[in-house]
């Protein structure tokens, strides 16, 4: 064997020891790329996690929220929160346990969405559609509030708040499980009254 | 169109506008390709296939008068491609000169199109591949399936930062000039919605496979490993999530779990061969191999490393699979290995009896596409289809099979199995195991068995069969 090659073995396996070191001191920079963000910087982000991790200060009614939904969400959302050019907001509790498959189970706010603390990260990321993140936090959470009231979840006076949003419980908190697949599909018969559905032949409007 | 299961639950939420509108897009575009001599979707004269540059000439005409289709700004040509005159023999003539500099363009003959789903705005909206059309593995670029949720954004890449947050030894903003200095991978990969075939569960809905399977398309990326990223912020020890965000009107949102994150994820500012396309992410997009497409961030403005998911909008609401229990399955990332043949597929015309190349794709999230077996007699007996290399991991496969078509009705079916020994189910098994809670099912993840029937004049249609 050429001493070349083992110095070039030598340096893979100095190369490995490093790598395994780095592993195990759980990462060490090693390009020395990039610069450090000032907090100013990371201050104009967000994420709020489900323990009110994350919510900014500030506070807002139902009542400031009925304004707010009224002039900002309404056009697209109905004036009744039933959904328009935008998602369906309440109603639909008891539509999720459903075997009926010609009728479509209404998953809403009220009905679906395990935690409030998302409404107000959604709502203040997106929202309004054409000015996504042009709400202020007062009004993400009032407005929060209102959706929240007129799904029955909260009451009429409440005042939301990082403390009091993320003590909000909603009706689907324990409605999701874990992925259980890959399944193990049983083998199944045909089934006559499924056999042969055809497409119907396509009719331009 | 007789009264089907899907109407009147429809109408009941207010979704049938959607629906409706996609069949409407659909049938618009068939009635195109019906009148095309050269599309597989013809049902003229089979002598006018001769003559299909005045087809081409005429129907652009006419379409422009309509509006029924989008034009490009050039005149006459289909999109994406430039109008030339055509002689009457090219080789006796000069073609059209090699310009100083150019971008190119496709064929004047070609006219394949992505279509969108017709939903409220077209912001929030998503685009099928023609898989019909496609042959090989790569999607073209201009090709690839749409989703966004607040349109495409128009991002300088010479303003855009990435920032790593959160659990973090030392915070980062790297600039796209230090995202390209990093060392870079390349891979050949599918992404799919998990969206894709939602139409398709309690009945045969659309009528191609660009509407029942359009929502899968690959391309060659390349960029750097996130563990690369993540490891010069320094990851701390009881970092269990991390969160991507984006730069769009949308700051789109999933949380991803860590190990997934240092295994193979990577940031990808190229696509085939060039920049990332602006609908895909310019000027970088997270790739997550096998997840889901909705978690394949575009647009990647922030990276926050935290020790739980933070159950964003796109991962508790939409992209939940509610089962008829009242129970729905969360983070189901992977995207099961599912094929379909794309040539004969729905609404095309076979030209008589005689010998037809079956087609189609095959592809697993969670790795080798490892054998296809092809049907002709509604799953009776099946033959294995031939695998075209490179057959490669999380990427479409593409598989062949000759067929001597008798003439008389028959059924197309595909399933294929991966490396991990799954195998592909039939749409019964799917249901009797899933169960069915409404016309869209659990709307996610449908990996069923596709069928097309064959009639015996030679159309061909999306039957449900099983």
């Amino acid at each position: 064997m050429s001493t070349t090659t083992e110095r070039a073995l030598g340096a893979v396996a100095v190369a490995l020891l490093c790598a395994a070191n780095a592993a195990a001191e759980a990462q060490t920079p090693r390009f020395g790329l990039g610069t450090t963000p000032s907090q100013a910087e990371l201050d104009k982000f967000f994420a709020i996690m489900p323990d009110g991790r994350g919510l900014p200060p500030g506070s807002g009614s139902v009542e400031q929220g009925k304004a707010v939904y009224e002039q900002q969400c309404a056009a697209c959302h109905g004036p009744n929160l039933q959904g328009g050019i935008g998602d369906r907001l309440i109603g639909g509790r008891g539509t999720l346990v459903n075997n009926d498959p010609t009728k479509a189970p209404v998953k809403t706010i009220e009905s679906y969405w395990p935690y409030a603390t998302t409404i107000f990260d959604y709502v203040k990321r997106t929202m309004p559609f054409a000015a996504p993140d042009s709400l202020t936090d007062d009004q993400v959470y009032a407005v929060t509030a209102y959706i929240l009231s007129e799904a029955k979840i909260v009451p009429p006076d409440t005042v939301l708040d990082a403390k009091s949003l993320a003590a909000v419980k909603m009706p689907n908190r324990d409605g999701f499980i874990a992925d259980p697949r890959p399944e193990k599909f049983p083998p199944v018969a045909r089934s006559p009254h499924q056999s042969l559905m055809i497409a119907p032949p396509p009719t331009a409007k | 169109m007789n009264k089907t299961p899907l109407e009147p639950a429809e109408s009941r939420h207010g979704q049938s506008s959607t629906a409706d509108a996609l069949l409407d897009a659909e049938a618009r575009q068939l009635a195109h390709e019906r009148s095309d001599p050269a599309s597989p979707y013809f049902t003229g004269d089979p002598r006018a296939r001769l003559d299909r540059r005045r087809f081409l000439l005429g129907s652009i005409a006419a379409m422009g008068a309509a509006g029924a289709l989008p034009r490009s700004a050039h005149a006459a040509a289909p999109l994406g491609a430039v109008e030339h005159e055509v002689p009457p023999d090219a080789s006796k003539t000069q073609g059209y000169p090699i310009d100083d500099s150019s971008y190119g363009s496709r064929s004047q003959f070609e006219t394949e199109v992505r279509t969108r789903f017709k939903t409220a705005t077209p912001q929030s909206s998503w685009t099928f591949t023609p898989l019909q059309n496609g042959v090989g593995i790569v999607t073209p670029s201009g090709l690839h399936f749409e989703r966004s949720h607040a349109g495409t954004a128009v991002i300088d890449p010479g303003k855009h930062f990435l920032y790593v947050n959160g659990l973090v030894r030392e915070p980062k903003k790297f600039s796209m000039r230090d995202i390209r200095r990093f060392p870079s991978i390349s891979r050949i990969m599918f992404i799919e919605c998990s969206g894709n075939g939602l139409t398709e569960w309690s009945k045969p809905t659309m009528r191609t496979v660009q509407g029942t399977h359009g929502l899968t398309s690959t391309s060659e990326w390349t960029g750097v490993p996130l563990s690369t990223i993540l490891n010069e912020a320094g990851v701390r020890g009881n970092a269990k999530w991390l969160l991507a965000e984006g730069g769009d009107g949308a700051a789109m949102t999933r949380s991803i779990p860590m190990a997934k994150a240092m295994r193979d994820c990577f940031l990808a500012y190229g696509q085939n061969g060039e920049a990332i396309r602006p609908e895909q992410g310019y000027p970088l997009r997270l790739i997550i191999p096998g997840f889901e497409g909705n978690m394949n961030i575009k647009w990647l403005r922030r990276l926050e490393v935290s020790d739980a998911p933070f159950m964003t909008r796109e991962e508790t609401s939409k992209y939940t699979d509610l089962r008829p229990s009242g129970k729905a399955v969360q983070f189901s990332f992977e995207m099961e290995a599912k094929s379909v043949i794309t040539f004969p597929s729905g609404e095309m015309m076979l030209d008589g009896p005689g010998f037809y190349e079956i087609s189609g794709l095959a592809w697993s999230g969670r790795g080798l596409i490892t054998r296809v077996d092809v049907s002709t007699d509604s799953g009776k007996t099946w033959r294995q289809a031939a695998l075209q290399a490179p057959i490669l991991p999380i990427c479409h496969t593409r598989f062949r099979l000759p067929w001597q078509w008798d003439g008389k009705t028959a059924v197309l079916q595909s399933r294929c199995i991966d490396e991990t020994g799954y195998q592909q189910p039939t749409l019964g098994q799917v249901i009797a195991l899933r169960g069915l809670d409404g016309p869209l099912g659990s709307i996610y993840h449908l990996n069923a068995i596709q069928s097309w029937q064959v009639a015996s004049d030679g159309r061909v249609s999306n039957v449900h069969d099983y």
